[in-house]
């Protein structure tokens, strides 16, 4: 059962073959005997949870079900849920329970889905292994000796693990498809405006998006069915019409079901830094694709390169006046003792915050201060552009984007922790999305000295359901999605 | 040397809205504390901004009123600084791209002195929107402050004007003017004491004749005209007083002390904030079409400077009257209203801005609370223009209708005031006036016409004052031209 798609589970709930009550204390099962271990939950309730899956059970019962109903989830702890514990990943919210819910949270109760629990992230999402949660490290489930990708750590170990049928994720520079590709399941990060990010703690507000995180892309879509829509508390968030995420995923049939299709493959996305392994397991998945009837084309996104020095002016420019809030004054972390006002903002952050979330506090202070406004903010905004430019140019020649999506498979825990700039080139294939807007995905495409390695696809504006279509083709030729780390 | 005072004005205005800025809490004064604080204004991790369209609305008045640019785009930037009282740690502002560009005011300084009442244009250089913060509540509580989120997110209308005002006078009239209109387009409550409006006044000093600019200091959050003249007055004296003395001038931010009447500064700019402004992420630019201005426009009242344009055209007004008419929406109505009841407008205005404005100032009464209807007003006026009572006696009507005494024909019946026309009688009493005052009627003859008014004098008074006086010296001037 743990291995089986959403559609499945939910068959099995619908024909009586399991109850969501005993379904979820499966899952509950196997979080108490291994997250111990992986450290893939901050907070669990167990009492909420089967409480949920028991109202589900009678909204089966009373043929009241939806696709998600009764199906027991893991939600990152960015999401605010009322009752719950929701640190962002962070001490300084650590003793913190959200008095609402978050969009996304109010969506999936909606659909009558069990939360199972809030998983582990790096602090206020900022970091790419997970290392930098104040709760500790995440172990990657395929070997535990390394990380399992950040900031959704907690959430991917969760999938890969099977601790959860599918968790939610963030995504500001790569948060969601980095950690799928190192812990091998699909991940999708939809274009900026489509989830709402009300109740989502804000770490880069212009580049957060919420998504799936899941084992198919037939499971991402059954979730973009649930998690998209528009919410008037979120300005940012688009009134477009309701959309079916799965409804070409039976289309896909056929030896050559991806006939007409034009794949772009961008030189710059196989260039130096790419760990020779990784670029074989991509190439290889390439040309799976071209067997399902697809062609391939050569295009650029010369600027593509900025994307890492644009991302880190205006993500802690961001960061850094979103992070303001916490200050000690009304909830969160505050210094036990302080001399006066200032005293106490500066201990209250000081002892709140970890060094990455203060190095990224810095620069984003250090960016937006006068002087220093026009060289570093104005000018990645102007480049920020530049780049969106750069796959409008290359949509009129292809309909999707192929490439890694990551450089490297999983590393060992320690190994970046000292080297910012290591750490941040981790995202150096996703973050051109974020700060375009557009949609991105990563996919099991095979396996690098045991650990798995991702494919990426990056579609044009809106293109969600497309691209869904396109995983989905591959994930019918292939197996990657469906292997499971042993042992667990 | 003689030394020009440069003064300008920001002016925060709060919006009269049902809910907050970027929420949906409400901005009822004077509630319990923190009972007005909702998710967003607490600044709750996750909580998102949702700008208010009535908000917006009153800013597009505003730049109508004005004949301001109000361009297509706007922007909302983050405004950073720590204090306990802004929640997130940043205000929501409008930075380098306002909703409300340039524009202009026309004031009326009165005369002062020697000075004759004049009209100047002060420009207008932007209005933004924003939000206000909370409020630090300290001695509330035993050895510790309180933190009042009731007004944090309130919506304000930032004015600021050119340096264009050379007196505390005239930044006074612009003050008064400004307060005026935002209430006639009934986007501020105006009220002064709890906040409503409130003015930060920029003051520079230089020799007279020269073009540069002196350093300003900003005195913050003046709440009354009062304190707005004694705090101008003040600093102008203190600022020429130290560069005679051969100080310089730091710019500075200073607070006016009402007890002692002075400025202090609080902080100097060395001191001041980098506030990091940037464009908020969470709200996406302000569009306003040509569409969503004539919608509004569509919606406000006729402008103060139309209509007193419209007095003194329709009405024969002069601009004195017509703007002291027009310098309330209640008063104009108040007018309006009575001539539409059927007065003559130049005795309404009299009246109004004598003997009304009169009473209501010795009683702090406004316009609105007046004991005298507009309708009660136009008859007693009626009564004066058809002859039925005199000057004299409507005022003892005005008085006993003032207190309440009931209507206009009622009380000249119950006071025997209604005036003698009838010109058989009143050829009697000037018969008998004439015969019992021979030496008066001789001096008249003799050239004194002294003599005449104080016939008309014994007429009136034979009469009990009812005589109509026009008629008592028509009468007279035919016999004793005989």
């Amino acid at each position: 059962m743990i291995n089986s798609s959403l559609k499945n589970l939910s068959q099995m709930l619908a024909k009586k073959e399991i109850s969501s009550v005993e379904m979820t204390q499966t899952f509950l099962d196997r979080i108490n005997k291994y997250n111990p271990t992986i450290n893939a939950y901050i907070a669990l309730n167990a009492d909420k949870t089967l409480a949920q899956a028991k109202a589900a059970d009678v909204r089966i019962a009373n043929g009241k079900a939806e696709p998600l109903t009764g199906i027991p989830f893991a939600q990152k702890d960015i999401f605010c849920a009322k009752g719950w514990q929701t640190t962002c990943g962070s001490k300084m919210l650590a003793n913190f329970v959200a008095p609402y819910d978050a969009y996304v949270i109010t969506q999936f109760d909606n659909a009558g889905a069990v939360n199972l629990g809030k998983t582990n992230m790096d602090e206020f999402a900022m970091g790419s292994s997970n290392e930098t949660s104040y709760f500790g490290g995440v172990k990657n489930p395929w070997d535990f000796d390394r990380v399992p990708g950040g900031s959704s750590g907690g959430s991917a170990a969760a999938v890969a693990a099977r601790l959860c049928a599918a968790a939610t994720g963030t995504d500001t520079g790569g948060s969601i498809r980095q950690p799928a590709s190192l812990c091998g399941f699909t991940g999708l990060k939809p274009t900026y405006g489509l989830v709402s990010r009300y109740g989502m703690i804000a770490f880069a507000s212009s580049l957060d998006q919420a998504g799936p995180m899941a084992k198919s892309a037939e499971d991402c879509a059954l979730m973009m069915n649930v998690m998209t829509g528009f919410d008037e508390r979120d300005s940012t968030s688009l009134n477009r019409p309701k959309e079916d995420y799965t409804r070409g995923l039976s289309n896909i049939q056929g030896t050559q079901p991806l006939k007409g299709l034009r794949i772009g493959l961008p030189k710059e996305y196989f260039a130096d830094g790419l760990d020779a392994n990784v670029a074989k397991v991509v190439q290889e998945a390439i040309a799976e694709y071209r067997k399902l009837g697809a062609e391939t084309v050569d295009i650029s996104l010369p600027n593509s390169q900025l994307s890492i020095p644009v991302y880190y002016v205006l993500a802690p420019a961001e960061a850094s006046s979103n992070l303001s809030r916490y200050d000690g004054v009304r909830y969160g972390h505050r210094a036990a003792e302080y001399d006066d006002l200032m005293d106490m903002y500066m201990k209250s952050r000081s002892e709140g915050f970890g060094a990455e979330v203060k190095r990224r506090i810095l620069i984003g202070t250090y960016v937006l201060s006068a002087g220093y406004y026009d060289a570093y903010y104005l000018k990645a905004q102007q480049i920020r552009r530049l780049i969106a430019d750069d796959f409008t140019q290359a949509f009129k020649q292809c309909d999707v984007i192929m490439g890694p999506t990551a450089p490297s498979t999983a590393f060992k825990a320690g190994e970046k922790a000292d080297d910012p700039v290591a750490m941040y080139l981790q995202d150096v294939y996703t973050i051109a999305t974020n700060l375009a807007g557009l949609p991105g995905m990563s996919i099991p495409a095979g396996f690098s000295n045991g650990l798995p390695v991702g494919l990426q696809l990056m579609g044009n504006y809106f293109d969600e359901a497309r691209m869904l279509d396109v995983a989905h083709a591959y994930q019918q030729v292939t197996d990657w999605h469906l292997a499971m780390p042993e042992g667990i | 040397m003689e030394w020009e005072v440069v003064i300008g004005l920001e002016t925060h205005t709060q919006l009269r809205t049902k809910s907050k800025q970027f929420s949906g809490a409400s901005i009822t004064y004077g509630a319990e504390p923190n009972t007005q604080a909702d998710e967003v204004s607490i600044a709750l991790p996750g909580v998102l901004p949702v700008l208010n369209k009535q908000a917006v609305e009153c800013a597009i008045k505003f730049g109508l009123a004005i004949n301001a640019d109000i361009p297509a785009r706007s922007v909302f930037s983050r405004k950073n600084y720590f204090y306990p009282d802004l929640p997130k740690g940043y205000q929501i502002s409008q930075f380098e791209l306002p909703v409300v560009g340039k524009g202009a005011v026309t004031i009326q300084v009165p005369a002062s002195g020697k000075n004759a009442a004049y009209e100047k244009v002060i420009n207008i250089t932007r209005a933004h929107l924003e939000e206000d913060a909370g409020k630090s509540v300290h001695g509330a509580l035993e050895g510790m402050s309180g933190i009042d989120l009731n007004r944090a997110g309130t919506p304000l209308l930032e004015i600021v004007t050119e340096p264009d005002m050379r007196s505390a006078s005239e930044a006074v009239a612009y003050a008064k003017k400004l307060h005026e209109l935002v209430q006639w387009i009934d986007i501020c409550d105006g009220n002064m004491q709890e906040g409503s409006f409130r003015c930060d006044v920029n003051v520079s000093v230089r020799p007279k004749g020269t073009d540069k600019f002196g350093t300003r200091r900003e005195i913050k959050n003046l709440n009354s005209f009062k304190f707005m003249t004694q705090a101008i007055e003040y600093e102008t004296r203190w600022q020429i007083e130290t560069l005679e003395d051969g100080g310089t001038i730091q710019q500075a931010t200073v607070l006016f002390n009402p007890d002692t009447g002075e400025t202090k500064a609080m902080r100097s700019k060395e001191e001041a904030n980098d506030y990091r402004y940037f464009p908020d992420p969470d709200l996406l630019p302000l569009e306003v079409t040509a569409a969503d201005k004539a919608r509004v426009k569509a919606t406000m009242p006729e402008l103060p400077d139309a209509m007193k344009a419209r007095f003194e055209a329709d009405y024969a007004l002069s601009s004195y009257d017509a703007a002291a008419l027009t310098a309330s929406r209640e008063l104009a109505d108040y007018f309006t209203a009575t001539v539409h009841a059927g007065s003559d407008a130049k005795p309404a205005a009299n009246w109004i801005m004598g003997a009304i404005s009169a009473k209501l100032n010795t009683e702090e009464k406004m316009i609105n609370e007046s004991p005298i209807s507009a309708a009660q007003l136009a008859q007693l006026l009626k009564r004066i223009a058809d002859n039925t009572i005199s000057n004299n006696a409507a005022k003892q009507v005005f008085e006993a209708m003032w207190a309440g005494e009931g209507e206009v024909d009622a009380i000249i019946a119950e006071k025997g005031l209604k005036q003698e026309s009838d010109s058989g009688a009143i050829e009697a009493i000037i018969d008998e006036v004439l015969k019992a005052n021979p030496a008066m009627v001789e001096e008249f003859k003799a050239g004194k016409e002294k003599a005449f008014n104080a016939l008309v004098g014994q007429a009136m008074k034979a009469s009990k004052g009812k005589a109509n006086p026009a008629q008592v010296n028509e009468v007279l001037k035919k016999k004793l031209a005989n």
